[in-house]
């Protein structure tokens, strides 16, 4: 597991019925590419972040499958809708098995 | 050292085919990408937007964007990458706009391709090129 893995997540905290709201996701982690070489010439094998998804009350909002060309600390930049009250859930999953995870509230009103 | 003029048609042949060479390779890892994800059927030009910058000063992180309305899913693709795929972008019900922003590593100056699949089951695509100053894919 890639060590120091920490998500961050900016969603508004309110907004009116059926808006569109920007969301900004990142995390932190090296994504290793698998294409570069150590001291030794040994290549550094590959550990990135492979699938991405944002959903909101269960129902997608992005799903994003990512390949070694994304680069370090991924960043990600969407708009959603938002027709009630509810929690965004993000997880993000790694080569090794791991999922980090982190939600969000948001309230209409 | 002292190159005669047969030594140097040699060498500038050599230089030209080394040029060449890789391209197709390439081009058939791209062609492969996109019918893998299209399925064989015909690819539109047109009806995807790409944001990237005209010249990245660094390959490591290049902010780019992109959209299609009335996409399902979108997939990006750098050209002159090891390997060409980048990322899959598929929208639920809830996206607001099928668009999306990311920051990708390119390793050298080259186009950026953007294969949409729209709800109506057909593809469309764009191409955007970026010039690379400092490659980003270590050595």
């Amino acid at each position: 597991m890639a060590s120091g893995v920490k998500p961050r997540v900016k969603v508004p905290k309110s907004a009116s019925a059926g808006e569109a709201i920007t969301i900004k996701t990142l995390i932190s982690h090296p994504m290793e590419s698998g294409q570069r070489k150590d001291g030794d010439g040994n290549p550094i094998p590959r550990s990135i972040i492979n699938h991405f998804t944002c959903t909101f009350n269960g129902e997608t909002v992005i799903d994003v499958k990512m390949e070694p060309a994304i680069s370090t600390n991924p960043y990600f930049e969407f708009e959603a809708t938002v027709p009630e009250s509810g929690t965004f859930e993000f997880t993000w999953q790694d080569d090794d098995g791991s999922t980090y995870t982190e939600s969000k509230e948001i309230t209409v009103g | 050292m002292n190159l005669s003029r047969r030594d140097t048609l040699f060498l500038g042949a050599g230089a030209a085919l080394a040029a060449t060479l890789p391209m197709p390779a390439m081009a058939d890892a791209v062609a492969d990408a996109i019918s893998a994800f299209t399925g064989g059927a015909d690819v539109a030009e047109g009806g995807v937007d790409i944001d990237a910058p005209e010249i990245a000063e660094n390959g490591n992180t290049v902010p780019i964007g992109v959209s299609a309305e009335g996409a399902e899913s979108i997939m990006v693709l750098a050209t002159g990458n090891p390997t060409p795929a980048v990322a899959t972008f598929t929208f639920g019900p809830l996206a607001a706009s099928q668009a999306g922003s990311t920051r990708i590593r390119l390793a050298k100056t080259q186009d950026v391709v953007a294969v949409a699949k729209m709800s109506d089951g057909s593809f469309k695509q764009a191409s955007a090129t970026v010039k690379v100053t400092i490659g980003g894919c270590g050595g």
